[in-house]
């Protein structure tokens, strides 16, 4: 499961394209999803917030993932 | 309507965007580099998008704005990559028959805008770089 990464959460990582883990299994809603970053990234979890979108709109915590999806994780916005 | 991201803003171009014979009145914002922040001297700004997403949270703002105030025409413009100080940055803009609509539309836009589109600033100062809005 691959997920795009923008602003912090890339230099967090340290890539534009994160591969989450498929082991024990992969996350199967938002909500998981976050909670697998913040355990193998501790620094997400000191962010303001952080968001998910899921094909390009913002998904709340209990939207199931697929592995077809275009996911991306969203930082706090700050254009303008 | 006209939702973009480029990499430079020509703020000459938007009044022929928003000019309309059923329009007695154009409003627009423009957002540019500031040189100062809380007292510290800002070298650049460095903007990074989410294109496909971004492009898509502007149309829905953008038709949210034009139903809401009976919008003739529309302009969201954001611009990405390295920004000086005094550079634009974002341009926002309505025409409408009148001018209350198109005022109180312009503020929406910037404002949800800023909100919403996935947008990302970097503050590049001489001596560290901060992302905007990331911690606490």
């Amino acid at each position: 499961m691959k997920v795009l990464l923008f602003g912090i959460a890339k230099d967090i990582i340290g890539t534009s394209e994160f591969e989450v883990p498929s082991e024990p299994k992969y996350p199967s809603t938002v909500l998981e999803l976050k909670d697998v970053l913040v355990r193998l990234f501790p620094d997400f979890g000191k962010l303001s917030s952080f968001a998910v979108a899921v094909n390009n709109e913002y998904a709340s915590e209990d939207v199931s993932l697929h592995l077809s999806d275009e996911i991306a994780i969203i930082p706090p916005v700050s254009g303008g | 309507m006209y939702i973009e991201i480029v990499d430079e803003i020509d703020t000459a171009q938007v009044y022929k965007d928003l000019s309309d014979a059923g329009s007695g009145g154009i409003c627009v914002f423009v957002g540019a580099v500031r040189e100062f922040t809380n007292n510290e001297a800002v070298v650049s700004l460095e903007f990074e998008t989410y294109k496909s997403m971004a492009l898509k949270e502007m149309e829905k703002i953008a038709a949210e704005a034009i139903e809401k105030w009976q919008l003739n025409k529309v302009v969201m413009r954001h611009a990405v990559g390295l920004k000086k100080v005094e550079e634009p940055v974002v341009v926002v803009g309505a025409s409408s028959a009148h001018r209350d609509a198109c005022f109180e539309a312009c503020r929406f836009l910037i404002d949800t805008l800023k909100e919403r589109v996935p947008i990302w600033k970097k503050e590049v100062f001489s001596n560290k770089s901060v992302w905007v809005s990331a911690h606490p």
